[in-house]
């Protein structure tokens, strides 16, 4: 199991979204971040102020993945976030120890199984 | 009209109703000038949601708070000795008699062709909204309590002598013959100084100038602005004191200004930095309805026109140097009310014509010595403001502090101030709980 973490464009989540649903992966956490890469700041102007915004708004996508399904949720991040201008944002990709869904206390894989998906690898296979 | 009409129209002093003559009350004028009021009100909310736009979100509460603390202070402080020290009889060329403190017999009194009960009200809201215009240089680190306080004595100490001054035919700019409708010198120049000069005794607001404030709801500032508009108009026709031509042409000039001052703004901002904003608009807008201010019952809508136009251009430059040229006017009123004022009342005393107003001869009427005599006008006011801001300054600063500390400030002015935010953030993960009743 691990825990994949995507830092995108949120003018992209739309099409991250969709791309993870394609690829079977549904249980998904957003936040709004922001954060500082390697892109340009912004420049604004208030009244005789000009202020450079150092941090940009981005969104977290989190979400814990069996090992089958790790490539698939990587390669569907990456098709819906890159735009090919700086600023895309990153993947990060850690271990995860335990799992556990709180309705039934499922640990492991069974608790990352949405309940109306019977696929446990992105194959259809049992 | 004569000087000595002018006198009768512009004075709040006994005259009117001692001089001699049978005073009349007129219902037009009067009907007009409950309307103007009760506009020239609607100028301390508009200023509030103003300011209160072109703070962090944080602060928000504690600007608008200080123009509705001004609505209360100059209110209070005007019923009980502003009105006499500024209109009463019996004083002298610097400062009116003590006589109608509390308004002691003017219940009954006209004042031109005003219920004399109309003209202090109309007064009174003058110097409510030029409190409430001092407050935008001290927001995000003046202390409330300190604030308060000081608004009292600054209103007795700057504002009702020099209403005094200019406006009451006793005052020695009066006699002079200064030309300012509706508070070029009174209300502008003495805020924009007083604020200047309340900035530096205070002293700039944490990280200044590296750490910036930005506005937090942009259409609060234009919702603001919109407002101010609509109740300036009250505020410059209403200067005639009555419902006739003049009144008028001051209601058209005043909106031409504003007019051509914010497309001026708008103009330098796209030649200078590519974009026009609405920060920009919105404060080329109130640049103009400063400037014409002093003029607007003294030139021609296309002299009204120039004015806007000229001080949104002295503004605009001096708001893109503030940095240099400044200390940390938290909302730029010198650069904005101060610099239009001058601006203002220096191009009446170059462009009032006769043509429009029979009392106003500037140099293109061939008077150049009303040049003089409004420099005389503008140095008095601001020496006024200065001196009397700094006093009234120091004279809190022996009673309590004047500044929050700087956890107060970083914390959230809202919140060290009045125990409340503007916005809900928290919400739900602040999980409030019911403890007691107030």
């Amino acid at each position: 199991m691990k825990l994949v973490t995507a830092v995108v464009r949120p003018e992209r989540v739309q099409q991250v979204k969709e791309a993870l649903f394609q690829a079977g992966i549904s249980g998904i956490t957003l936040s709004r971040v922001s954060g500082h890469g390697g892109e340009q700041e912004i420049v604004e102007h208030y009244r005789g102020t000009r202020v450079m915004v150092e941090f940009r708004d981005k969104v977290e996508f989190r979400m814990a993945v069996s090992e089958p399904f790790v490539q698939l949720a990587v390669d569907a991040i990456v098709r819906g976030a890159r735009t090919g201008e700086v600023g895309d944002g990153k993947i990060f990709v850690q271990p995860l120890e335990r799992v556990v869904r709180i309705r039934t206390a499922e640990e492991g894989h069974a608790a990352l199984t949405p309940v109306n998906e019977t696929r446990l690898n992105p194959e259809g296979g049992q | 009209m004569s000087r000595w009409w002018l006198a009768v129209f512009l004075s709040g002093s006994a005259f009117a109703q001692t001089g001699g003559q049978t005073a009349r009350i007129d219902t037009g004028d009067t009907a007009f000038m409950l309307v103007a009021a009760a506009l020239v009100m609607l100028m301390a909310p508009g200023l509030a949601i103003f300011y209160g736009g072109l703070v962090r979100a944080s602060s928000v509460l504690n600007t608008m708070m200080m123009s509705f603390a001004a609505m209360g202070i100059a209110a209070v402080a005007w019923i009980a000795v502003g009105y006499s020290l500024a209109f009463g009889p019996g004083g002298n060329a610097l400062i009116g008699g003590l006589s109608q403190a509390g308004l002691a017999g003017t219940l009954s009194g006209v004042t031109g062709t005003l219920p004399t009960p109309l003209f202090v009200i109309f007064q009174l809201l003058f110097a409510v909204i030029t409190l409430a215009v001092v407050s935008g240089s001290v927001v995000e680190r003046m202390r409330f309590p300190a604030f308060v306080l000081f608004g009292t004595i600054w209103v007795l100490v700057v504002y009702a002598p020099l209403a005094h001054w200019v406006w009451s035919t006793d005052g020695w700019l009066f006699k002079l013959g200064l030309l300012d409708f509706a508070g070029g010198t009174v209300v502008e120049v003495a805020s924009g100084v007083s604020g200047l000069v309340a900035a530096l005794v205070l002293g700039p607001r944490f990280g200044f100038p590296r750490y910036v404030s930005i506005p937090h709801n942009v259409p609060l500032v234009l919702l603001g602005t919109g407002l101010l508009w609509f109740g300036w108009l009250g505020f410059n026709a209403g200067s005639a004191l009555a419902a006739n031509g003049i009144a008028a042409i001051s209601l058209l000039n005043t909106n031409a200004a504003a007019a051509a001052a914010l497309l001026v703004w708008m103009l330098w901002e796209t030649v200078r930095t590519g974009k026009p904003t609405a920060v920009g608009a919105a404060t080329g807008a109130v640049v103009g309805l400063v400037a014409i201010t002093p003029g607007c019952g003294f030139v021609t809508p296309g002299a009204a026109l120039l004015i806007g136009a000229v001080a949104s251009t002295v503004s605009y430059f001096l708001v893109a140097n503030k940095h240099r040229l400044f200390p940390d006017d938290a909302l730029d009123v010198f650069a904005c009310h101060g610099v239009a004022g001058i601006v203002g009342t220096l191009l009446t005393g170059i462009l009032a014509t006769p043509l429009v107003n029979p009392l106003g001869n500037g140099l293109i009427a061939g008077n150049p010595h009303q040049v003089i005599v409004q420099m005389i006008g503008i140095l008095g006011a601001a020496a006024l403001a200065a001196g009397g801001t700094f006093l009234s300054l120091k004279i809190v600063g022996l009673v309590m502090p004047l500044r929050m500390t700087e956890k107060e400030e970083i914390g959230g002015v809202d919140l060290s101030s009045h125990q409340e935010e503007g916005y809900e953030t928290e919400s739900p993960l602040g999980a409030p709980v019911f403890i007691a009743g107030d």
